[in-house]
C-alpha cells in the first residue's frame, strides 16, 4: 500500500490538521510516513502545500516526485492547480470552491472551476454552505477530509477516531459537530464515485 | 516505546535531551527554530533542568554554549545557516581551543531560499574550521546521529556540526527513541588552565594539534555509521549521494528499477578509502550534493577530471534543492511529461497580515518620504515584506543588522534623510552597534524601530530588547529628545507623519520607536483566554 498526498492551502489555513489526522489513522495501521511541511515565511499568507507519503514500504524521499501524487486536497480553489505537475495522471483533486482572495490579481471564479474541471478526476466542495448547515464554521478541514476519506485507502473509522483524538480536549460538541463534517464530507465524494 | 512521528528540528531537539544536554542555545530562524521551541516545551525545558530560553544573537548563543561546554557539560547550539555567519569568529576559534563537554552546533540549511536570503552550505564552514561534519539523510538517523555526535565531540574534544536542511527540518516521520536517557555531565571546568586562552604561542600548539588529528576525524569517517556503500549489479555508473540526495538517489534506483551502486555519504571529513574503492569500481560517478557543488569541485580537481557528473557540468541543477526527478534525469531516465500550472494560476507570495502595525508604518513613512527621493535602509523580519506592492516602502535588505549601518554609510556620504528600519529582535540581534557608531560619529540618519514585542516573521518567539528599547537607544547616547515613541494605529497617522517629517529633517542622530503588539501574538493570547 503506498499513497502520495499533497494537502494545499494558504498560510494560515491551518491544513496541517488535515494531515494530522491522516497521521494519526496511518500510524495506527503501522504504516510509515513522510510529510513535508512548510514554516517559515510563507506561513504569512502564502501558497503553502504538505507533501504527505505513507505506505507499508520504506519511504525514502519526504517530497513527491512529479506525476506522483494520487490526490491533492485543497482547500482554495486556485491552490488546487498551483500543484497539477505532480497528479498522476489518474490522481483524484479534491478541493474547496471557497476563494481565499488575498492579492490583488486573484483570477476570476469561472476560469478556476473551467480549469478544475478540465482534470479527469474532481470533486468540489462548498465548504461556507456546509459548514454553516452544520453550524460549525471552522469544520471545513474536516469537512475535505472527509471528501477526500474514500481515496485515502484508510480505515473510515480510523479516521473517524483521529478526528476525535484531535478535537477531544475541545468538548464533546466540537467532536461531533466535526465527525459531521466528516460525514457530510463522504457523502459528496461517495454520490461521484457512484 | 512507539515510534513518535516527530519533524527533523524535532528529533535534533529529542535526540539532544536523550543525549544529556544541559543547555540549548539558539536564535530563532527558519528551518531551525522548532528544535529549540520544542525543547522550551518539553519536560526537561520547563522544569529548568535544561536551560533553553532564546539568545540575543547567534554569537552570544554559540560562546554561551562554549563557556557550558568549558565547564564540563553537554551543550546544543542551533541557528539557520547565515546565523554561522554571525556566530564564525566563535566557531573557528573554537575549533582551535577545542571543548571540554560535548559541544554539537546544528545548522540548517535552506537551499531554494525557502525562507532565506541565500543557499550558503555550511559543510563549506565544517572544511573551513577543520571539524567533524555529519549530514543525516532521514529523521531516525538524525536522531542517533545526535547522540553520535556529542560522544564524537568528547572523544576528539572538537564541536561537532550537525548540518540539517529546509526538507530535513520540516518533514515528520517515525523515530524510535531510546529507552532510556543519558544523564547530564557533572561541572568539571577543563583543568589545563592555559590550553583556551588563544595567545599566538599557544595558538600555534592548538592549531598544529587540530592539524595533527585530521587523519584521525577521517577514520572516524571510515567507520561512521552514516556512511555506508550500497552495492549494485552494474559499474557503468556509480552515484555518490551526500546527506538527503541518498533519499532521492534511492528512490531513483527503486521506482526505475535500476542497479547502479550508492555511496551514501553522512560524516566528513571524506572517508578517502571508502571514495577511493567507490571510484576504482566504477566507470562513471554521479556526484549528488544537496547544496553547493563541494566535494564534487573537490573530486573534479582544477584538470576536470571528466569520469565525475554533477552540478557543476549541470548534469544536476548549478543552483537549488534536488529531488527524485533531476536525479532520475541526471541518471538518463526519460521522465513522463507532467501537466503544466495552468497559466490562470496566480503567484501567491507572503504578506503582512490584516491589522499588521508595520502597514502603519510604511504608510506614515510613505506619505513623507513621496516629496522627497527615497531610499530607504531596511533588514530582516516581517516588514521585509514592506518592499512590495502596496507599500514599495524599502530599498534594501542585506542581512540582520545592516539597516543602521547602511543608512549610516549612506548619510556619510551625504543623503539626506538617511532612514532606516528595522525590527526590534534584529536591533537587539546586530543593530545596536551599528547605532553605538552613528552616535559617536554624530551621522545625521533616522533609525525607525518597529517594535512588535516579538520576533515575528519566525513565529513569535521572544524578543531581547522587549520593554527596554528606548533605554538602549538612550543609554547608547542618542539625545532623549530625539527618541520619538509613537503607536502606529490608523487613527494616529496625521500625528505620526509629522513626527516622521520632524525627525527626518533634523540633521542628527533620532530614532523614531513605533510600538504596537504584533497582530498574530494579539490573536494567540486571545485563544488562550
Ligand atoms: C543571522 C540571521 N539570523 C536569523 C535570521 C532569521 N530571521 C529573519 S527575520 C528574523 C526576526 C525578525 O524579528 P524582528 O526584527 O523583531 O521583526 P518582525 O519579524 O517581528 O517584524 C529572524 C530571526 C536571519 N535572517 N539571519
Amino acid at each position: 500500500m503506498q499513497k502520495n498526498i499533497i494537502i494545499a492551502g494558504v498560510g494560515g489555513q491551518g491544513i496541517l490538521s488535515i494531515a494530522a489526522i491522516i497521521d494519526w489513522a496511518a500510524l495506527e495501521m503501522g504504516l510509515n510516513i513522510k510529510q513535508a511541511e512548510v514554516h517559515g515565511m510563507s506561513q504569512r499568507g502564502g501558497a503553502v502545500q504538505s507533501h504527505l507519503r505513507i505506505s507499508d514500504q520504506e519511504i525514502f524521499s519526504d517530497l513527491i516526485p512529479l506525476n506522483g501524487a494520487d490526490i491533492i486536497i485543497s482547500v482554495e480553489p486556485m491552490e488546487a492547480l498551483r500543484y497539477l505537475p505532480f497528479l498522476s495522471k489518474e490522481g483524484q483533486v479534491v478541493t474547496a470552491t471557497d476563494e481565499f482572495k488575498n492579492i490583488g490579481n486573484y483570477p476570476h471564479s469561472e476560469g478556476l472551476i473551467t480549469e478544475i474541471k478540465k482534470i479527469k478526476n474532481h470533486v468540489l466542495v462548498d465548504i461556507k454552505t456546509i459548514t454553516c448547515e452544520i453550524g460549525n464554521h471552522k469544520a471545513g478541514n474536516i469537512l475535505m477530509l472527509g471528501a477526500s476519506a474514500p481515496y485515502l485507502g484508510i480505515d473510515v473509522e480510523l479516521l473517524k477516531r483521529g478526528i476525535r483524538t484531535l478535537f477531544e480536549r475541545k468538548g464533546e460538541e466540537i467532536v461531533n459537530s466535526n465527525i459531521k463534517a466528516f460525514e457530510k464530507g463522504m457523502e459528496i465524494s461517495s454520490a461521484i464515485k457512484q | 516505546m512507539s515510534k513518535q512521528l516527530l519533524l527533523g528540528a524535532e528529533a535534533v531537539a529529542q535526540g539532544a535531551i536523550d543525549a544529556g544536554i544541559s543547555g540549548v542555545y539558539a536564535y530563532p530562524g527558519t528551518p531551525s527554530t522548532e528544535i529549540t521551541a520544542y525543547i522550551q516545551l518539553s519536560e526537561e525545558g520547563k522544569a529548568g533542568k535544561i536551560r533553553s530560553t532564546w539568545s540575543a544573537n547567534e554569537k552570544t548563543a554559540y560562546e554561551a554554549a562554549l563557556g557550558m561546554s568549558y565547564a564540563g557539560k553537554r551543550a546544543l547550539v542551533c541557528m539557520k545557516h547565515v546565523g554561522l555567519n554571525v556566530a564564525a569568529d566563535a566557531f573557528i576559534n573554537s575549533a582551535i581551543t577545542g571543548v571540554n563537554g560535548g559541544m554539537v552546533v546544528t545548522v540548517a540549511d535552506d537551499p531554494s531560499m525557502h525562507s532565506s536570503q541565500n543557499e550558503q552550505d555550511t559543510r563549506v564552514y565544517g572544511k573551513f574550521a577543520m571539524v567533524p561534519v555529519c549530514e543525516p539523510a532521514n529523521q531516525q538517523e538524525l536522531y542517533n546521529s545526535i547522540f553520535y555526535a556529542f560522544n564524537l565531540s568528547e572523544e576528539i574534544k572538537l564541536p561537532v556540526i550537525v548540518r540539517i536542511t529546509t526538507r530535513l527540518s520540516h518533514s515528520r516521520s517515525g523515530v524510535q527513541q531510546v529507552e532510556k536517557q543519558t544523564a547530564q555531565n557533572e561541572l568539571s571546568p577543563e583543568v589545563d588552565g592555559k590550553k583556551f586562552v588563544l595567545l599566538p604561542g599557544i595558538a600555534r600548539k592548538r592549531y598544529d594539534n587540530l592539524v595533527n588529528i585530521q587523519p584521525n576525524l577521517e577514520n572516524f569517517s571510515e567507520k561512521s555509521p552514516l556512511n555506508k556503500l550500497i552495492e549494485g549489479g552494474s559499474n557503468n555508473v556509480g552515484v555518490i549521494a551526500f546527506g538527503i540526495a541518498y533519499n532521492y538517489t534511492m528512490e531513483v534506483r527503486e521506482k526505475y528499477n535500476l542497479d547502479f551502486s550508492v555511496l551514501k555519504i553522512g560524516q566528513y571529513p571524506l572517508p578517502r578509502k571508502m571514495i577511493n574503492d567507490f571510484f576504482d569500481a566504477n566507470k562513471q560517478i554521479l556526484i549528488a550534493e544537496e547544496g553547493y557543488p563541494v566535494y564534487e569541485e573537490l573530486m573534479r580537481g582544477y584538470f576536470n577530471n571528466n569520469k565525475i557528473k554533477g552540478r557543476l557540468d549541470n548534469t544536476l541543477p548549478r543552483t537549488g534543492e534536488l529531488d527524485v526527478d533531476s536525479i532520475a534525469k541526471a541518471l538518463g531516465v526519460e521522465l513522463e511529461e507532467s501537466t503544466a500550472v495552468p497559466s490562470i494560476v496566480a503567484m501567491r507570495p507572503p504578506a503582512l497580515c490584516k491589522g499588521c502595525g508595520h502597514q502603519d508604518v510604511f504608510q506614515a513613512m510613505n506619505m513623507v518620504l513621496n516629496e522627497t527621493s527615497k531610499h530607504v535602509f531596511s533588514d530582516i523580519g516581517c516588514y521585509t515584506l514592506g518592499a512590495l506592492p502596496p507599500y514599495n516602502a524599502i530599498s534594501s535588505c542585506v542581512d540582520m543588522g545592516a539597516s543602521v549601518t547602511m543608512a549610516k554609510g549612506a548619510s556619510d556620504a551625504g543623503l539626506r534623510p538617511a532612514v532606516a528600519v528595522i525590527g526590534d529582535s534584529t536591533f537587539t540581534h546586530s543593530g545596536i552597534t551599528g547605532l553605538l557608531d552613528a552616535v559617536n560619529d554624530k551621522s545625521p540618519l533616522t533609525l525607525i524601530i518597529s517594535d512588535n514585542d516579538t520576533t515575528a516573521m519566525t513565529g513569535g518567539q521572544d524578543s531581547s530588547g522587549t520593554g527596554k528599547i528606548g533605554q538602549i537607544c538612550m543609554g547608547i547616547g542618542v539625545e532623549k529628545e530625539h527618541i520619538r515613541m509613537i503607536v502606529p494605529l490608523k487613527n494616529n497617522l496625521e500625528e505620526n507623519v509629522k513626527i516622521m517629517k520632524e525627525e527626518f529633517e533634523y540633521e542628527g542622530v533620532s530614532v523614531i520607536i513605533a510600538n504596537r503588539e504584533c497582530i498574530q501574538t494579539a490573536i494567540k493570547k486571545r485563544r488562550v483566554k
